[in-house]
């Protein structure tokens, strides 16, 4: 009480004070005097705080000395002031916002905080949550800093100097220095800013007044790399210009290289995206159901170039439910004409190795991986090609749709190029040949060669090849014989 | 084959590489350029340069090395059957360029991934040697992230480690079969083992660097992974089931959720259509719920529907509280935190401030709406000194209540 009545001297009763801080971000020059105001026990609603270029408020300009009265001095042995770490951390950063009124609402939370030392855990109070609002913008607009700020290269007397321009919402450019040093440390740069500009050359660093927008330099030839970078690593598909905005709003774009290329890449993306889509040449669209829609289907199908060769589709044959199914490549020159799989030489053959085999041609499902005949025309003979993985890959989808209708257990595939068509990728006969693979809803695949390369040997070659291709339907014969029973 | 120029090559190689997910360059160790002769720091929390129309964070200058590739998986444009554009970086390009973007403050750093060319062990040897000429040469302190390949030599992974703060290593796929169908040259065991290995040397460099203070640090942002959603048939308690295994066994900062997007020269057997990034933002709210909330997985997978997927109209943990209303309402000034965790349209933060501030008062319903961010969608769910949702929480149609409203359309 002593103490008390003995500051009471100094202050004047009903007396208003007025507080001129040197810079909109002193905390150290505020701390100072809120520290000496409550020890001298002065209310909150009898301090204004004045940054430079602000008016103090009305009771100080019409007060008789025109407000400003000496600030009263404390006794030696006043009551010291105390306040939670938590409180100095936030305050530091508020008094950083640009709000005029930040620095009276800082001393009247240290005023309450002598009192109620825990005040400032009270979430739900009013002065605590505007103080931690003023703290978070503070702090976005420092991040926002850190990550916004372009450099831009010019040449100086003294080597390489990045200059950026940068306009940040509160006084926050000396607040920040460290973070630039940090991480620039051993290269000259300078960042102006409208409310005061900071430089390091590599050992000190350096500040200077306000700067004005004309005062960086223009460009820099690394930008158009950026640009292409900025655009290339956007994916169209996924627009979602919103949650672009919430993170990076317009009054930033201004200083930021990429950002002209913002509403381009936004208008473009629809139709990029539909490109994409149909450069995929599907649609989504529905399997057909039933073997005849299929067949009607893939009559009309342009989904890959060898619909240029104006061949007709062959579909397969072959019961529903078939317990087997042969895989071709593709139909050649008279499957073309008749309208059948497995017609013609190579077809032949196959039916001979089949009834050696004991295999009935009838009983299966006959196809193959790539539905029309891809030749090239040679004076009057087409010449059969073989079909590139991508091809085999698009006609997969209708092998796919034939095998959900099929159903079988156990799938033949003559040749590389029909494997491909089941498993998506490629494998070598001679490897993959004699075991069976297990394929996704409980089929089992059988790799054999394709009775045309049989066509293509002769002699010794020829005998142990044509032994192998009949090895391989006599194993396939067995399984299905083990899985009916 | 034609030569590109820088440009044209970046073109290439960045469009390539941007249906990875991650961007992340955050939780790795403390470092800056100070006493160094280069530049770059990190500093704990990763920086988001700037914003791409899609909505995502550009952090990284986020490249492929090269987008030729042996491998044929059918879900990545780069694969050996695709015929997209193809260039090649040498690593001291993508060194320059990574110097080059960071001086002007363009990145964070470097995420670097690759097709494989020639071989598993002559890419990764190429991916190291950028790391290498980017932290020996210039002296970079800044971000690294090397997507490693898991049929490298084990030798070579370790390096990626030394050089980089974060390693990754794709699972691709929820499921061993959509692997199998989807990425034929894939194998589910040699990912599953790199993804082990390299937590062992993570917690074997940890371990060393408490002995000896300048033991090499490995990988301190530790490893993440990345799964497609979309491209096979995998509902979402799969991805979440899978999701959960990988957190636990391999010790992974972060598991990517990727919506699988059209790609240019799709393979016929995807799904060409818009990306379901609905669902991509659900199964990241779910991860949220398992690592943040202290839900199981199990519980996670109680709030999908009979096909095991997660509802998209509502978040989880709306659908999860729709589901087992006897767990509500919570009283606000007596309720465990756990308990109000549970409470859809409370995130941890708000959680803390209620903790917080009910030591000094008895909570009303408008002390809470300061402290969350919106009163009407907590209020059935909670009791308040002067709140209390009687009849609410039984009503059949909250669902309705409380999933966004549907857009009236007008006429055209």
């Amino acid at each position: 009480m002593a103490a008390q009545r003995a500051n009471m001297q100094n202050v004047s009763l009903g007396a208003h004070y007025v507080v001129h801080l040197p810079a909109p971000d002193d905390f150290a020059f505020w701390r100072e005097r809120a520290r000496g105001l409550i020890q001298c026990d002065v209310p909150p609603d009898r301090v204004s705080w004045v940054e430079p270029g602000g008016t103090s408020d009305l009771f100080a300009v019409e007060g008789p000395s025109r407000g400003e009265k000496r600030l009263p001095v404390p006794e030696k042995d006043a009551r010291p002031v105390r306040a939670s770490k938590r409180f100095m951390k936030l305050a530091r950063n508020a008094a950083l916002h640009s709000d005029p009124e930040r620095f009276g609402l800082l001393y009247r939370m240290l005023w309450r905080l002598q009192s109620n030392h825990r005040a400032m855990e009270d979430k739900a109070d009013t002065d605590v949550r505007r103080i931690e609002e003023l703290d978070k913008s503070v702090r976005r607009d420092s991040h926002k800093m850190h990550a916004f700020v372009r450099f831009r290269e010019i040449e100086s007397e003294d080597g390489e100097h990045y200059v950026a321009w940068f306009e940040p919402d509160h006084h926050i450019v000396r607040a920040n220095a460290s973070f630039f040093m940090r991480r620039f440390a051993n290269m000259n740069w300078s960042i102006l800013t409208p409310r005061g500009c900071i430089h390091w050359d590599g050992e000190t660093m350096r500040e200077s007044g306000p700067a004005q927008r004309s005062d960086a330099p223009e460009g820099d030839p690394v930008e158009d790399l950026w640009k292409s970078y900025y655009a290339s690593i956007f994916n169209p598909a996924r627009l979602k210009v919103g949650a672009m905005l919430a993170e990076m709003p317009k009054k930033y774009w201004k200083n930021m290289p990429e950002a002209e290329l913002i509403p381009g890449l936004i208008a473009g993306a629809q139709a990029r995206e539909a490109g994409m889509v149909a450069a995929g040449m599907r649609e989504e669209r529905q399997r057909p159901a039933s073997l005849a829609d299929i067949g009607k289907a893939i009559a009309d199908c342009g989904d890959c170039p060898i619909a240029e060769c104006g061949t007709r589709a062959v579909m397969g044959e072959g019961p529903v439910g078939a317990p087997l199914m042969i895989v071709g490549e593709q139909p050649g020159d008279q499957e073309d004409v008749v309208g059948r799989a497995f017609v013609g030489p190579a077809g032949q053959l196959l039916d001979k190795y089949l009834e050696r085999a004991g295999i009935d041609r009838s009983s299966a499902y006959v196809t193959n991986a790539v539905k029309h005949f891809k030749y090239v025309q040679r004076g009057k003979r087409r010449v059969h090609q073989t079909p590139q993985a991508k091809e085999i890959d698009t006609c997969r989808w209708w092998l796919e749709a034939e095998r959900e209708i099929i159903k079988p257990r156990v799938i033949l595939a003559l040749g590389a190029s029909a494997a491909r068509g089941l498993i998506g990728k490629t494998v070598s006969i001679s490897k993959a040949r004699g075991t069976p693979i297990p394929l996704e809803g409980g089929a089992e695949l059988w790799v054999t060669s394709h009775p045309s390369y049989l066509l293509r040997l002769d002699g010794e070659a020829q005998e142990k090849q044509a032994a192998l291709f009949a090895a391989d339907l006599f194993a396939v014969r067995e399984r299905l014989a083990q899985q009916m029973a | 084959m034609p030569q590109h120029t820088l440009r044209q090559k970046l073109e290439i190689l960045a469009d390539a590489a941007k249906y990875d997910a991650s961007c992340a360059s955050s939780g790795t160790a403390k470092k800056n350029s100070l006493g160094g002769k280069g530049v770059g720091s990190t500093e704990g929390m990763g920086i988001c340069h700037a914003y791409a129309p899609d909505g995502r964070c550009i952090s990284l200058l986020k490249v492929l090395l090269t987008n030729h590739c042996i491998f044929d998986c059918h879900y990545c444009i780069n694969r050996k059957s695709s015929n997209v554009r193809r260039a090649r970086f040498t690593p001291q390009e993508v060194a320059d360029l990574t110097i080059n973007f960071y001086k002007r403050n363009y990145i964070e750093g470097l995420f670097l991934s690759s097709g494989i060319v020639k071989s598993s062990n002559h890419t990764m040897e190429q991916m190291v040697e950028c790391a290498q000429i980017l932290r020996e040469e210039y002296d970079f302190r800044g971000y690294i992230h090397l997507k490693t390949i898991p049929e490298a030599d084990p030798q070579l992974i370790h390096q990626a480690g030394l050089y980089a703060d974060r390693v990754s290593i794709n699972v691709e796929l929820p499921t061993r079969q959509g692997l199998n169908r989807l990425a034929p040259d894939k194998d589910e065991r040699q990912i599953e083992s790199a993804l082990a290995k390299t937590k062992s040397r993570i917690i074997e460099a940890k371990d060393e660097r408490k002995r000896f203070k300048h033991a090499p640090r490995f990988a301190p942002a530790g490893q993440s992974t990345q799964m497609i959603v979309g491209a096979d048939n995998a509902s979402d308690a799969d991805i979440v089931g899978k999701a959960s295994k990988l957190y636990g066994a391999f010790g992974l900062r972060r598991v990517y959720y990727s919506a699988f997007s059209p790609i240019p020269d799709a393979s016929a057997v995807l799904p060409l259509k818009r990306p379901p990034l609905m669902r991509e933002h659900r199964l990241y709210q779910s991860d949220w719920l398992m690592r943040f909330y202290g839900y199981a997985p199990g519980e996670v997978a109680q709030a999908t529907d009979a096909h095991g997927n997660l509802p998209l109209d509502i978040d989880p943990k709306l659908a999860w509280a729709l589901k087992f209303r006897g767990s509500f309402p919570v009283d606000v000034n007596r309720g465990s935190k756990e308990q109000l965790l549970r409470v859809p349209g409370l995130g941890t933060t708000a959680v803390g401030r209620i903790l917080a501030a009910r030591r000094h008062r008895t909570l009303r319903l408008d002390d809470v709406a300061k402290l969350t961010q919106s009163i009407a969608k907590v209020r059935p769910f909670l009791v308040a000194l002067d709140w209390r949702p009687t009849m609410l929480t039984d009503r059949a149609d909250l669902r309705t209540l409380l999933a966004p409203k549907q857009e009236q359309l007008e006429l055209f």
